[in-house]
């Protein structure tokens, strides 16, 4: 409800702007840099900041007072996870037996 | 009876559809319906991702000499480009929300050549693959990259998978990118009309958390396909 009436600033929305560039050079610079497998954990958690910036502020959902919105959101990430968990966990464990 | 009821005696303008309440409910009804779409886009796009994972577990030479073989540089200056139009969108959508038509029209056209610069961009990423023999199919060949890791086995036809992933994961991309292009165009063009005011922008916001989604997308695939398989 309180969605219509919250209309941020312009300068927030420059900041977070200028936070997603700042994380796209650090994740680019950082590759280039031999972590062994944390190469890969980095980059992941650098580009999850990222998508969390844009759907809490781009996309509203921090400021939004619908309940049901964020259910359906936090759904779609839990199946997401369901399908890559369970999947990694059957490939991955093969060569084991 | 009748005068009794709230709805009957409620004015509104043409935008409300008279089976909601207020434009709030209406609004609310739009962003969840909207929110229930892109969870169906990130199960459409996970499952692409879900065999990228797997594929990368079982022939990780092949994807980690492939990925070594797209150019950083533009995937880089691409996801800057995206996030720029993200920005755009954004102050868009505060634009309509302040009833302010020139800003928003113009903000709407900035989206949209950003958008077809991130499609020139990766047409460009494209025909180098192209010229390089990279894509699959009969004229598919990786002896360029046999010879560039000498230290590492290559299979020509894992190799192949690789790049069939990548390319079917970017071109999924980039055709959500055209259909986002087209909302914006079809956006613009009403926008300019004087159709959106403070009370009723629905449209440009729902564009805008489909645009913002299509760079989500893009946040995961250029770690994937560019970043994390750069060493070992």
């Amino acid at each position: 409800m309180a969605m219509s009436e919250h209309i941020m600033s312009s300068k927030f929305y420059y900041a977070i702007w200028i936070a997603l560039l700042c994380l796209t050079v650090i994740t680019a610079a950082v590759s280039f840099v031999d972590l062994g497998p944390f190469n890969a954990v980095v980059a992941l958690v650098i580009a999850t900041v990222k998508a969390l910036l844009v759907v809490l502020f781009f996309m509203h959902v921090k400021y939004s007072s619908e309940k049901l919105t964020k259910i359906v959101i936090v759904s779609a990430i839990f199946w997401l996870f369901l399908l890559l968990a369970l999947s990694m966990a059957d490939y991955g464990t093969r060569l084991l037996s | 009876m009748l005068s009794d009821s709230p709805v009957a005696v409620e004015q509104h303008g043409p935008e409300l559809l008279h089976h909601f309440v207020d434009a709030e409910q209406q609004r609310d009804a739009a962003t969840l319906g909207m929110w229930l779409f892109l969870a169906t886009e990130i199960m459409f796009f996970g499952g692409m991702f879900c065999a990228y994972l797997i594929y990368r577990y079982w022939y990780y030479n092949e994807f980690a000499a492939g990925s070594r073989s797209l150019d950083i540089y533009l995937g880089t200056i691409n996801t800057a480009v995206l996030i720029c139009s993200s920005l755009t969108v954004a102050l868009g959508v505060r634009a309509a929300q302040m009833g302010k038509r020139k800003l928003l029209v113009i903000l709407l056209l900035l989206t949209i050549v950003f958008g077809f610069a991130f499609l020139g961009i990766k047409g460009v990423e494209w025909y180098d693959k192209y010229k390089e023999h990279h894509i699959p199919g009969p004229s598919f060949n990786v002896d360029d990259l046999v010879r560039d890791y000498p230290q590492i086995h290559i299979d020509p036809r894992h190799e192949q998978i690789y790049f069939s992933l990548y390319f079917a994961m970017t071109g999924l991309h980039a055709l959500h990118m055209i259909i986002g292009v087209g909302l914006f165009v079809f956006l613009t063009y009403y926008a300019w009309k004087g159709r959106y005011t403070p009370k009723y922008y629905t449209p440009v916001e729902m564009g805008g958390l489909y645009w913002h989604f299509v760079d989500i997308v893009w946040i995961y695939l250029f770690p994937l396909l560019y970043l994390i398989d750069r060493h070992r």
